[in-house]
């Protein structure tokens, strides 16, 4: 056991995971995990940068990702947003990368040292033209830690972007930690004979140097590369292709967990740092006698509506309560179809949720879904 | 020049062919010193980098047989960046237009030059954006017409050659498609120079920049690149030129070629002293 910070177990986990290429730029609340990567790169052989600004960092994480790396970079909001253009290539290019976004109150430059959860739509439609992406989140510095690596796991098997969403509260709070062994997926030694395509369906990522004449480009291309006629065919081919391997591995990629949901009339659907404060309400819940349960969502995109429709089945309330003004409740509210209600809380006053908060929520919800037998203010 | 007879095919993706660009432009003839001095150097295209921004030049990745990358907008020095610190073994050649090195890239520039990261930046300058319909750039010179500056622009141009010696690069040079005789030999230079090496090219747009500024076809805007540079061993010891001085003849030449601690081999010294050496 050992006390851990939250940005530390990010780095710590990257190192695990095999990362030998940080490339990044100062910014509260992330900036821990540039400085931990500053020593760990130097000692394990792998590269540390410190760039001129944050689209310089993926850019130069991305350009490594071709050279051969396992790469990331990690940042906040105003340097998230600077990113989106460039994690947009990455998407196009098929690259394995890795982005870490520890999220403060925004917009603009907000409450730098405080948590908020404002990037949940941004990390999966933030860059423009449609596309795919992976994003897990965390509540724990062991899970921020077993959510990293399974990051660069999903992007070597996808070849994709994977953003891993922490707030400044995880970042910065320490927790005493075992640290799982949780497996690394290793890249192979590419094959490839002359009829290779790099960008062809399931095609393994052969960086430069390995003696195919890869052509990668932002523009449109088919399986070639090549930005030929009927490219925009060819690239929705190659991206649905991508969307429907996801869709068919769900179950794989969707981490969640639950707290007792099998008889719940209330579910709690929570993620990240708010998943804490719901967990204690769900056993305050249950001690007043509504039958309460928690699903806490670690992989928010893909959205996993197979997962929530399941696990809510019986769910007479959904009760989504996230630090900003009401992002994750959308996809929920689509995937319910009007089943239930689904109630949105949020807040973005760079304070956390108190337990207490989402009891009263929470029987406030089942008061308007008459559920019996709760005590009422 | 490259030799009569001398095949550069080799080092060209001929499914990419012909090339986007316009009849007359210049950038052809850079692509193709380009190609002389990988072919002069004798590099194995298995291990050499083109990595281009956006824009008429982005386009030049696509037509060489290498590894080839197509970046974003201004960007590309960044990712020849990671490319080249996890890959050393690879020479890097970033093919640059004026809003990549100029514009919307410029910190990237210095930034680079300052680093004197071992990379090849060339910068294909026909002092407009061509690849949108010829708007006004940074290194279009003042009182040029562009179709956002009508009426002539009031900015004074970016001498690239000036900034990227100020930001620290230790090979500069600037010739013109006119002189298609010395690009080669520059750009062999700046390739096997050991750091940051730059080369700006002035080039010629006839399609936009000649036709809203009223300099003819393609052979007259050589000879008037010819005619507004002059060889920088002309004006004498390179000290006592001013700006004044250059106005109206731009020095072409080899400004610089100097040896300062190469970026990568400064992070394998920190790399062994932290004991992560493989």
């Amino acid at each position: 056991m050992r006390l851990v910070q939250g940005n530390e177990a990010v780095a710590l986990a990257a190192v695990h995971a095999g990362c030998n290429f940080y490339s990044g730029y100062p910014i509260t609340p992330a900036t821990e995990i540039m400085e931990m990567m500053a020593r760990q790169m130097p000692k394990t052989g792998g590269v540390f940068i410190q760039m001129e600004d944050e689209i310089g960092s993926i850019a130069a994480a991305i350009g490594a990702a071709w050279g051969g790396a396992k790469a990331m970079t990690a940042t906040s909001g105003p340097g998230f947003s600077l990113m989106q253009e460039n994690i947009g290539y990455a998407c196009m290019t098929q690259t394995p990368v890795v982005i870490v976004d520890s999220q403060r109150g925004g917009p603009s430059t907000g409450l730098p040292t405080l948590p908020a959860q404002g990037e949940v739509m941004q990390a999966r439609y933030g860059t423009h033209g449609d596309h795919e992406v992976i994003v897990l989140t965390a509540s724990s510095v062991v899970e921020a830690y077993r959510m990293t690596v399974e990051a660069f796991n999903l992007a070597e098997t996808y070849r994709l972007p994977v953003i891993l969403l922490l707030d400044a509260v995880l970042s910065h709070m320490r927790e005493n930690v075992e640290f799982p062994d949780v497996p690394v997926r290793q890249r192979q030694k590419p094959i490839f004979d002359e009829n290779f395509l790099p960008f062809g369906p399931d095609a393994p990522f052969v960086p430069f140097g390995s003696g195919h004449h890869t052509v990668v480009t932002g523009m449109s291309h088919d399986e070639t590369g090549l930005p030929k006629a009927l490219a925009g065919q060819a690239v929705q081919r190659i991206l649905q292709g991508v969307a429907e391997r996801m869709r068919q591995d769900a179950r794989e990629i969707t981490f969640y967990r639950e707290v007792s949901l099998d008889d719940a009339d209330i579910v709690l659907l929570t993620f990240g740092i708010t998943a804490r404060a719901a967990r204690e309400a769900v056993g305050l819940l249950r001690a007043d006698g509504l039958k309460a349960g928690l699903l806490d969502i670690q992989t928010l995109w893909p959205f996993p509506d197979w997962l929530v429709q399941e696990k809510t089945a019986n769910a007479r309330g959904i009760l989504v309560p996230e630090l900003n003004l009401g992002q994750y409740v959308m996809p929920v509210r689509a995937t319910i179809a009007g089943r239930c209600p689904v109630e949105a809380l949020g807040r973005m006053d760079g304070e956390l949720f108190t337990p207490e908060a989402l009891v009263d929520a929470a029987k406030k919800l089942a008061a308007s879904v008459e559920i019996g037998g709760v005590a009422h203010d | 020049m490259t030799k009569p007879g001398v095949d550069l095919t080799p080092y060209l993706r001929q499914e990419m062919m012909p090339t986007v660009w316009c009849p007359g432009c210049g950038h052809g003839i850079i692509a193709r010193s380009i190609a002389t001095a990988l072919m002069e150097l004798g590099l194995d295209m298995d291990l050499v980098a083109i990595v281009g921004g956006i824009g008429c030049s982005g386009r030049a990745p696509f037509y060489f047989d290498a590894n080839s990358m197509h970046t974003t907008h201004g960007r590309a020095l960044a990712y020849a960046t990671g490319l080249k610190m996890v890959n050393p073994g690879l020479t890097v050649i970033v093919p640059m237009g004026d809003g990549d090195a100029a514009a919307i890239g410029g910190n990237h520039l210095i930034h680079a030059a300052r680093r004197n990261i071992d990379i090849t930046a060339i910068i294909f300058n026909n002092s407009i954006y061509g690849m949108t319909g010829g708007q006004g750039a940074p290194t279009s010179p003042v009182d040029s017409r562009s179709t956002t500056s009508p009426l002539g622009s009031i900015e004074p141009a970016f001498d690239m050659v000036e900034l990227a010696l100020a930001a620290g690069a230790t090979y500069v040079a600037r010739t013109t498609t006119f002189d298609f005789q010395e690009m080669p030999k520059l750009i062999t230079g700046a390739i096997r120079h050991h750091g940051f090496s730059l080369v700006e090219v002035l080039s010629q747009c006839p399609t936009y920049y000649g036709r809203l500024n009223k300099l003819g076809e393609a052979p007259d805007m050589l000879l008037y690149e010819r005619d507004r540079t002059k060889l920088l061993e002309a004006f004498g010891p390179a000290p006592e030129i001013t700006r004044e001085e250059m106005v109206g003849q731009m020095p072409i030449g080899l400004f610089r070629d100097a040896e300062r601690p190469e970026y990568i081999d400064q992070y394998h010294g920190l790399v062994a002293r932290a004991g992560g050496g493989k």
